[in-house]
This record gives structure tokens, sequence and C-alpha cells, in this order.
């Protein structure tokens, strides 16, 4: 069996020898054109002249297109058809593509790109969460609001109140590879396009869209992105949209890459938020009441914001139970870029909110932080969720919208049952039943010596005049399923050729964590071949339609089970077959062998025997996730199918002068089920917090006052270097299977381990609070002038 | 221009190349050779990092902001040149297999060349090798495991010995070259074309140069690479002081430096990454006249004296003096960076360098102190900083502040106050001018508690 065995990158071999293939490294025909985009330097505005015969008459150019070029409506949009391909009269962002430069070289359309000469009407642009409220530009009429219990009521005579506010920076995505994008035109003016996406058939359905044709004319193949991390949800589709018109134009194949100045400019990143909080609770920091608010910044267009600001509420309780609790959340419009999905999707800056009430709460009552954190724990619980068929409702669906993105419109109207007596639920009305947060915090505690540690740093520090350490232990649970609920759906293309080999197919991508790996082990576990018999092949919408983004940490558990089930179907026809040919109904597959009684033959004897016997050997696999079902807008039902938990403890150092700090040492226990692959699982551990620790630190995204971002290329955006991570970094797996019944009974590994982060950021708020006796009041990310300006509010 | 050059093993022969083709799209688009990458096009992520070979060893280098007349005469080997001919893999590559050191893979032949570099050169300081290759997916732990792994494995013999053309066939003048391309190999073919030429553009290692080239579409005009003026190249011993020619790499600076002030061996190695080290010069740091470079603060702080040359003439002066304003410098057209000179002196110099990530970043401020005392009185004070002003500014105040009163903390807390006269920081993307005044001011106290023996360094503190 290859399940659960700790086998490396199914391409490892060819990343250290620099063969694996990324779309720019696909040899393309010597007529290739390559294109660039013109940007606007101006927030917002109206275009009143765009002169671009520079752009025309610079050398290698071979057209330059308007949005007045375009035959049909090219949108970009994953969602509310608001991001035209190119500006058409209005200009939202700096960085908004203006026109589009066809030319012989990337260096000839970078170059010309930057010939064009155009006038904007300037107006004064929204660019702050403060003055999108004042000027009320928002998505959606107005908050909106998720409630359990009567917070209201209860708030006013709670023991203990405190309010505050934190301000959540955005993060770029920083995949190390750029979009990128190449169309090759075909026969009949079809198209086939390569794009490094997370989301094929969104690119299809936006390239048919952008040139007029059916879904069927455009095939997209995806085999690997070098990064995703939400990066390549929606924001591909623009260089998608831009070879095919380009390609359907000349004739020609066309490419387009963003160079990296240019992708931090064009495109989105997580949204920044701020969140403000009135909290009630006891003596023992017990929360008896809590109101959030949440504020969100969208950027110019809708994209993902909606169900990113919902998935951000919908973690705004993170692993902590609370009777009575307002969630409102606020998704405003500003000329920034389109803020789009960032792994966690929402969630991380929900969980930010709440990690910051414990802390205030802590600080306010002087109490251990993780005390506070564990008197507030929902109860461990763990019982199967019961095996209901849903998510079939009817959905007011269109054809021509983009059904299967996260940002569709559509909503079903949910039928909820009651929840069962005496199970805790969310702030949503979900019940809590699989919960392991406190046996996992005891034994994280227990294996990182946090007690004993937690007293030696306050030792320290009282001897050291400059430098403070501090620690902090935080929780995580984290809800698996997307919820736009028929997104949870996946399909598989499986063939056993006749020498017994597989050609493996599925609707996920691969951008590096491992899916398509995991997958292959799915599947020569459910043939019991050996891995090598199994071939990944890319992602292609002409194998598996219709699929759903790789997000939400879905890839595996969707796709693990539609390959699990195609995988099934043929075997179960081998196996039937077998059972004629031997007349014995015990048939065994493993070790790259078939049993059926005392007989014996290779898995490739069967797959022959089988064709011989004019046996179909390909099929496709289906997989709907069951048990969910979500009303967006009440705020009530089951999005998540199941939840992810883990915890971290970090240790920080701060200077006191500069605000400079340091992570020494983390520990990492994490709840990944019945890993499928624990080297690839704990690779997304590792990296996960590394990401989520650079959010919160160093990674500082900088507009002017015109709504330029300043940070825009990595000399002045700073994601973490090796010398970044812990010098100390102990991760281990909870391992213990996940109780809902997903493919092997894994979980989802994707997106949780990001916010076993947000420990750093606690615990440079504890190191802060060694400086004084005042609440510091640490702000994220917390750059060392961040943990400067909160030591100095530390003076009482 | 003509170029020659071996690539993985053979020789490459390029006519009529424009100078100004990096290597990385050379490799990519002429030759086919995809496997280095573009993450950044400008040095700061080490996606093309390659392996360049010359008499002087092997080391890592930006693909990206390398210019073809840079490799010149030298052997190049890119991530398709590291397995044995019999298609074995480098230790390095097991070993990113075997931990797991892969996710996307895109970063990954930038590290597999940095580490196999380091390999080659018995390097296990794997941080800071590895300072300049950004990865996004690991969290670095699994490539971190595959570089211990790897360090004890013998270095494969196709590795060793690399040959590389010494191309002795050009003397002086342009040989061979477009008339409006220099390559030359003494610095008085330098001075000689420079005075005729003042409006060239001389290129040293290019890290910044290369930018305006990738970044900024910049016409160069007519360019020398002096990369090849060896004269220009290395550290004397002068007696009271050390020379150091203007062509030092930043790498062979911090490798001088760094036993005699160990705290600017410190901050060299935060200055840029190895690659940027291997190729930036001291010379170009200088000449480039930035108010956030590294290495002026803390030569003026040593006291340093810089060597200009035009044509025949020469003359020297304070470094400090060399910067007037922002965007300009003490330098006549056709002059040029021949050398700087340190004078040999105990050390008390600190060098803190501040910046949002700790390796591979411009400092928000640099401060550079050097405090002598006699007894407990101070006698004098150098004390310079970086991106404090529109140049490398002394902080004249604070200094005559120090001198003569007595190593307390009293005394610090009033060139602290005193401070506020030397600066008017501004605000930008890296800092806040408020921030960068007070930070400015703590050096001054950190100073002191350094000094007393106190803990003020995080990157000396563990769990």
């Amino acid at each position: 069996m290859s399940i659960a065995r700790p086998l490396p990158h199914d391409a490892a071999h060819l990343h250290v020898t620099g063969a694996a293939r990324y779309v720019d490294d696909i040899p393309v025909p010597g007529n290739t054109l390559h294109l660039a985009f013109g940007l606007s330097q101006t927030a917002a505005g109206r275009i009143t002249t765009m002169d671009l015969d520079a752009v025309r008459q610079a050398p290698g150019v071979v057209a330059v297109l308007t949005a007045e070029d375009l035959p049909f409506e090219a949108d970009c949009s994953p969602s509310n058809h608001d991001e035209p391909l190119l500006a058409a009269g209005t200009v939202h962002y700096v960085g908004q593509p203006l026109f589009l430069v066809v030319a012989t070289s990337h260096l000839a359309a970078r170059r010309a790109a930057r010939l064009g000469k155009v006038d904007i009407a300037a107006e004064k642009p929204v660019l702050s969460i403060a003055e999108a409220l004042a000027a009320n530009t928002r998505f959606e009429d107005g908050p909106r609001i998720y409630r359990k219990g009567e917070p209201e009521a209860v708030l006013p005579s709670a023991a203990h109140r405190l309010s505050g506010s934190i301000d959540i920076g955005g993060q770029e995505h920083f995949y190390l590879e750029g979009q990128a994008a190449l169309a090759l035109p075909q026969d009949d003016g079809d198209m086939l396009i390569h794009s490094s996406t997370q989301h094929p058939t969104e690119i299809q359905h936006k390239v048919a869209h952008a040139i007029g044709k059916p879904m069927h004319a455009v095939r997209v193949e995806t085999r690997r992105m070098g990064g995703g991390f939400g990066g390549k949800e929606s924001q591909g589709n623009a260089l998608a949209i831009a070879c095919a018109l380009a390609a359907r134009q000349t004739g020609r194949p066309c490419k387009m890459r963003y160079d990296r100045d240019d992708d931090m400019i064009v495109t989105g990143k997580r949204h920044d938020f701020r969140i403000d909080y009135d909290v009630g609770f006891d003596d023992a920091g017990r929360i008896v009441a809590l109101d959030f608010t949440q504020y969100a910044r969208c950027g110019w267009a809708m994209d993902l914001s909606l169900p990113v600001a919902d998935r951000a509420m919908l973690h705004a309780d993170n692993a902590y139970h609370l009777d009575h609790i307002r969630i409102t959340s606020h998704r405003l419009r500003t000329n920034t870029q389109s803020a789009t999905a960032f792994r966690g999707f929402g969630g991380p800056q929900g969980m930010v909110g709440i990690e910051k009430v414990m802390d205030h709460i802590a600080h306010a009552r002087g109490l251990d932080p993780l005390a506070v954190r564990r008197v507030n724990y929902y109860a461990d619980h763990v019982a199967p969720p019961p095996e209901v068929e849903t998510g079939s409702a009817a959905v007011t669906a269109s054809p021509a919208e983009d059904n299967t993105s996260r940002g569709a419109q559509p909503v079903p109207a949910a039928t909820l049952p009651a929840p069962p007596e005496g199970v805790q639920t969310t702030p949503y009305h979900q019940p809590v039943t699989d919960c392991v947060i406190n046996a996992l915090t005891d034994r994280l505690a227990a294996s990182c010596d946090y007690d004993a540690r937690r007293a030696a740093i306050a030792a320290w520090n009282a001897d050291q005049p400059i430098l403070k350490r501090g620690i902090a232990l935080t929780p995580v649970k984290f809800g698996i399923s997307f919820t736009l609920t028929h997104l949870n759906q996946a399909g598989a293309l499986v063939h056993v050729y006749q020498d017994g080999s597989i050609h493996l197919n599925h609707g996920g991508t691969e951008m590096g964590q491992g899916l398509f790996q995991k997958v292959a082990q799915v599947a020569a576990s459910r043939f019991g071949v050996p891995l090598e018999a199994v071939k990944i092949t890319a992602t292609d919408t002409g194998k598996v339609p219709n699929t759903s983004a790789t997000a939400a940490s879905s890839g595996s558990d969707l796709n693990g089970m539609a390959v699990q089930n195609a995988c099934d179907e043929i075997r179960e026809r081998i196996r039937a077959h077998l059972a004629e040919r031997y007349q014995i109904t015990e048939i065994s597959f493993a070790g790259g062998k078939v049993r059926a009684g005392g007989e014996q033959i290779s898995f490739a004897e069967a797959a022959a025997s089988a064709y011989q016997a004019r046996v179909s050997l390909s099929a496709t696999g289906f997989y709907k996730t069951p048990d969910i079902e979500w009303d967006r807008i009440r705020g009530r039902g089951r999005p998540f199918y199941y939840f992810a938990y883990g915890a971290a403890c970090t240790e920080v150092v701060i200077d006191r002068l500069t605000g400079e700090n340091r992570i020494l040492r983390t520990d990492i226990l994490h709840d990944a089920g019945a890993s499928l692959n624990p080297a690839i699982d704990i690779g997304q551990i590792e990296g996960g917090y590394v990401q989520g620790a650079g959010w919160l630190t160093t990674e500082e995204l900088v507009w002017d006052d015109h709504g330029a971002l300043k940070t825009h290329a990595p000399s002045t955006y700073k994601i973490p270097a090796c010398g970044d991570r812990p010098e100390v970094f102990n991760v281990a797996l909870w391992d213990q299977p996940n109780p809902a019944r997903t493919v092997y009974r894994s979980k989802a590994v994707g997106e949780p381990p990001l916010m076993l982060g947000i420990s750093a950021l606690m615990a440079l708020s504890d190191a802060v609070g060694a400086c004084g006796p005042a609440y510091g009041d640490l702000q994220a990310p917390a750059t060392a002038e961040q943990v400067l300006a909160a030591v100095e509010r530390t003076r009482a | 221009m003509d170029i020659t050059f071996l690539l993985n093993g053979e020789p490459v022969s390029l006519t009529d190349v424009s100078p100004t083709t990096t290597l990385l799209d050379w490799l990519r688009e002429a030759r086919g050779l995809t496997g280095t990458k573009e993450g950044c096009n400008e040095g700061d992520c080490g996606a093309c990092t390659v392996m360049i070979t010359d008499e002087a060893g092997s080391r890592a280098l930006n693909g990206c902001i390398l210019f073809l007349p840079q490799v010149q005469g030298c052997h190049v080997t890119t991530v398709e040149g590291l397995r044995a001919p019999d298609g074995s893999l480098h230790p390095v590559q097991r070993a990113m297999i075997d931990h797991h050191g892969s996710q996307c893979g895109f970063c990954t032949p930038g590290f597999v060349v940095s580490m196999v570099c380091a390999h080659l050169n018995g390097a296990r300081d794997h941080d800071t090798q590895l300072a300049g290759n950004l990865c996004r997916c690991t969290g670095y732990a699994p490539i971190i495991r595959a570089a211990e792994a790897a360090s004890a494995a013998p270095v494969p013999v196709h590795l060793e010995n690399l040959s590389f053309h010494c191309s002795e066939n050009t003397t002086g003048g342009s040989g061979g070259l477009a008339p409006r391309v220099l390559h030359p190999t003494h610095s008085d073919d330098l001075a000689r074309w420079y005075a005729a030429n003042p409006q060239a553009t001389l290129i040293a290692g290019a890290t910044d140069v290369g930018l305006w080239v990738t970044k900024q579409f910049r016409d160069l005009g007519q360019v020398a690479f002096l990369n090849r003026c060896a004269d220009l190249r290395g550290i004397t011993d002068a007696g009271d002081h050390w020379r150091v020619g203007a062509m030092t790499s930043l790498t062979a600076l911090e490798a001088h430096i760094a036993p005699h002030h160990p705290s600017l061996g410190t901050m060299l190695r935060r200055y840029g990454s190895v690659q940027v080290r291997n190729a930036a010069t001291i010379g170009g740091n200088i000449a480039n006249g930035s108010p956030i470079g590294d290495g002026p603060p803390a030569l003026i702080a040593l006291g340093a004296t810089l060597h200009l040359r035009r044509g025949d003439t020469r003359r020297s002066l304070p470094l400090e003096d060399f910067f007037i304003a922002y965007g300009k410098q003490d330098r006549t057209p056709g002059e040029f960076v021949e050398a700087i000179s340190i004078p040999k002196l105990p050390d008390t110099l600190r060098c803190y360098k501040l910046s949002k990530r700790f390796d591979q970043d411009i400092s928000a401020v640099c401060g550079c102190l050097s405090i002598t005392r006699q007894g407990q009185t101070i006698t004098s004070a150098r004390i310079a900083f970086g991106g404090m002003a529109g140049t490398p500014k002394r902080a004249d105040a604070a200094e005559a502040a120090l001198e003569g009163a007595p190593f307390t903390a009293d005394s610090f807390h009033s060139a602290m106050a005193a401070m506020a006269e030397d600066f008017e920081p501004l605000s930008d993307m890296r800092a806040s001018a408020g921030y960068r005044m007070q930070t400015a001011q703590n050096m001054l106290l950190r100073y002191f508690h350094d000094l007393s023996g106190q803990t003020t360094d995080v990157s000396k503190v563990s769990a």
C-alpha cells in the first residue's frame, strides 16, 4: 500500500534537475508572440485620451489592443462581471490594465507598454478602510451580521469588559512563478490554453466568453504551478483571456507572463482587515459575550471578497465556544488591487481577531494567555457526523454564470436540522462534534515544556534591560469545505492500459502541495500496484469537466475520493471478470498481483485478460461531500464537513530599542487525520507556519497617498528568508483518523497550518508585555517598527 | 560584441550580442535551458542562480542581473550541468529529494545551484549561503536538512577543478569589442577611455546597473565592463592602512575585514546575499552614491579615504566628503573610484543594520559607531548613518556631545538628544521618519550597553 507512506513529491526529481516544466518553459513555435499590459498610473478617474502611437511604433510590436478593439465582452471577474480585461472609460486602481501590447518578444512587449500616453481626469481615490467607510463604498448593501445568543443584552452584565481593535495587514502571495499563460490557436478558432492556474475550468469559461465560443472550443491544461496560495484562483484569468484574444486576432501562439513588479502591482492580495471587539468576561477570562466588527478592504472589484469575508466571520470563534456572539462584516470597496483568495481565505484574519481578544483579556486579568484560551475552548467531542445526503438543493443558476467560482452568486435556501441536544455550536449554529483541541493542546504544552519555559523566560526577562523574550501557544480550528456548497464536488478519469499501467487524471491542480502524489497513492492503493504503475497527468478540462478550483484545502479530500471511486469502478469490473474466469468470488489486489483463490496473476495480466474479455478499463469517478448545507445570508447551517485542528507554541525575542525580533523556537502539533503522506503533510505545516508568521511580521504592504503600491518587488516586500525560520522547529502530526468519512480518513492540510503562525504574533505581544505595565496593543504585521510602537505603549 | 565561455563543459562562442543581454535571458531564450528560472528579475530571489567559475574559484551569482560580458572567459554551470556524466544526481540533488526540499519546485533549481556552490566550497553556514534564495512553500526547514545531509558527501569528480578560459588574448582597448563597449584588462586602459568618454556607464558588479536594464529599460549607451581589471581588485596591506581596490567584491571585503572588525563582518554578512556579495563591489557601492548603501557609513566611521582617478590625475578625499547631496557626489566627469583606504585602528566599531527582514534587505537605518576612550573619557566619536539623510552622513552634533564626555549612560542620552539636530529622515516604505530617528538615537544607547557587556543583539539569543 502506498497510502500513508512519506514518499517524495512526484516531481521532486524534475525539480532538482531543472527539468520540471512550467508555462514559460514549454517549447513554443517560433512565431509565438508575447504580451504585456500598459497599466494605469492613476487610482481613480476617467480616461480622456489614450495616445498609443509610440507603443505601436516601438520595435517588435505587432498589435496594440484597447477595450474598443475587443470582439466580445472580455471580463476577468470570477463573480460579478465587474472586471473588464482593459479599462473602458474609468480606471479604478493604480496598476489596472489599460491596453494590451502584442510583440515579438517578452522584452519588446514590456518596453513598448511603458510608452503609452494616457490622460486620465483623476478623481479622489478611496484608499483606506476609514475612507471607504466615510464614502460608504462597499460590496453588498450593508454589513452582513451573524449572531448567536443575546450579546447586546449580556455584554453589560459581564464582570469585566474590554474593547479594542487590531489592524491586520494584507499579504502578497509571492508565488515564485509569476502569473503566466500560453494560448495556442487550434482548428476552427478553438483554443488550447496552458495556464498557471488553480482553476482551469474558470479559465476555460472566461476565455470562451471572451472569444465568443462555447466552452467546448477551449481546452485548458495545467501541469503545475510554481506556487499558488490562492493567488492563482482568479488572478490568472486576465493573462489567459489576453493570450486567447491576441491569438485569435493574429492566428499565432501568444504567451504572457507578468514581470514580478507588474505581478505585484496588477494582481490582488490577501484582504487587509480591521477588527474591532467589545468583549465581556469573567474573572477566569471566560468570555460571556463578544461583539466583533470586521472591516475588509476588498479593493476595486468584487472578485472573491464576499466568500472571503464570510469565512472571516466563520472563523471569528477559532477554537472557542461563544454563547453570545455577534459578528458584523463590512466589505469595503477601495481604489486598490482587488483583494483575492489567499491561503485561509479570510479565516486567518477572523482568527487573529479572537486571538487578540484572548491576549487582551489575559493582560487585563494578569493571567497566562494559555489559561484564558483553555477556559474558552470548545469541549473535546469526537463523534462521527451523521451521513446525510444533502447539497442537491435546486440552485437558481444560469449557464452564462461562472458557476464553478467561489464568487458565484446563487445561494441555495437551506433546510436546516436543529443541532442535537448538549452539543456546543459555532456562532453559525454548526454543532462541533469532532473537537480535539483540549487533548491536542495538553500534548503540545507537555512536549514543548510550556510551563517551565514560560517561567524561565520571565526570569530571563527580569535580568535583561534591552532584550525581552515572549512565548505563546495558540490553537487552530479551521472549517473544511467550500462554503458555496455546490463546489464540493470533484471528478476523475482513470484508464488502465492492457500492460497494467494506469493513467490518472482528476480536476485538482498541482501547485507544490503534493496533491498529485497523494492522489496517485490513493490510486495505487486501490489497485494494489506500486506507485510507479500510476502516471500522473496534467489537469485538463478536456478530461475532467466542470471542476472546482483547487482551493479551500479541498484538493485531496475531493479529488482523492473521486479517483478512489473511479479506481473502484474499474477494479470491480476486473474483479467481476476474474470471478467469472476463475469461478471464485474472493479476489484481492495487492503487491502488484491479483489473487483469485489459489491463482495469482500480475495486475498487468489481469488487465490484459479483462481487455481481451472486452471489459472497459476506463472509468470516470465522481464525489460530492455529504452532509453540508449553508445559508450564508442568515449565517446558519453546516458549511463545513469537518474541522481541522492544530496548535503551535512560538518563542520570540525582541529588542526594545529597535523593535527587532526573531523567532527562536516553534513547536507544532497538527491534525492531518490519518495522513495520506506524512512527509507532504509536514511540509505543508512547516511551510504554512512560516508563511503565516511572515504575514504577521515582516510582510508589509505599503501604498502611497495616491494609491500606488510601493512594495512591489522582493527588494521592498519581505517574505521570510531562510534565516527567519525558527532555529528550533519541531513539527508532529496528531495522527488520529478523521471521524468524518474522508478518503482514508485523512484531513485537509493546505490552509490550516498557516494560522499556526498567529502564535508568532501572540508571542511578540507577550514579549512586548514584558516591557511595561500597560497593554502594548500590538498591531499586524508586527514589523520591527510596530513592535517598537507597542513597546512604547507599554509605558504606563 | 563577441564573447566566449564554457557552459556546462561545452565551449560557447557568441558573436554580435548586445552587451546588456542578461545571462538568464540568453540561457532561457537563446539556449533553451529553462531550468534556470526568473523569479524577480532583480537579484532578490535567487531562482536564477548559476555557478560561475574562474581563476578566483566557483561562486553563485544571480543570472538575471549578470550581463553576458561578465562571464567572458568563465565556466558557467547551470542546474542542467550538475549531474555527473553518467546521469547520477549530485549529492545535493539527491538530498533535496530525500528530505522533501521541493514543493512547487520553482525556486528549487536556484537553491540547488547555491547549495552545490556552497558544497563545492566547503561552506556549511547554510542560512548565510541560502539567504539569497527565497522559497515560499517549504518554510526552509527541509532544505536546510537536505543541505546538512549532503554536506559530508565528497564533491563529484566532474565539478572538481572545473576548467575555464583565462582569456589573455585581449589586451587593453576594445579588443574585438564593438566600439561602444570597453572590456579592459587594466585600469590604465579604463582611465584613458573613460576620460575621453565621460558619458559612458561603468559596470562593476551590475547589482544595481542590472536593474537599470531589466526594470527601467535604460539604454546605457557606451559601457565599460570592469570585471577584468585585475589591478582594481584586491586588498593590500599598506602599513598603517589597507588599500581596497574598487573592484574588490563584498565577499572578499567581508572575509578580510571580519577578523579586524567583527561587527562590520557581521553586517557585511547581511549585505545583500551571497549571490549579491559575489558580484557587488565596494567601489560600486560607494560610486553609486546611494543614501542607503551599507558600505559607506561603516567606512566613514572607520575614517576611510577615497581615491579617485581621471585619466592620469589622481586625488584622495575623506569618504564622507564624496557625498554632497542626494544623487550628487564629488566626482568629475570621467573620474572613477579607484580604491579606498581603511586605517588600521583598534576595534571599537559597531555596525547596526536595521531592516524589516534580517537577511538580504536594504537598511531602513544603518548606524556605524566607532568611539574611543581614554580611561572613562570619550576621546573621539565617529558616528555615521545610512538611511537618515540624502547621503550617508555623520552625526556631527551627537559626536560633539560625546567627545570629552564620560563613558556613561547619561552621556549617551545627551548625545541622543543632540542627534535630533543631525538628521531629518524621510518616511518611506521601509520605515517612518519618526521610527528612523528614534532607532538611530537608540543605537547610541545600544552601543553603550553593547560595550558595557549587555546582550543587545537578538540574533545572539537562542531558545
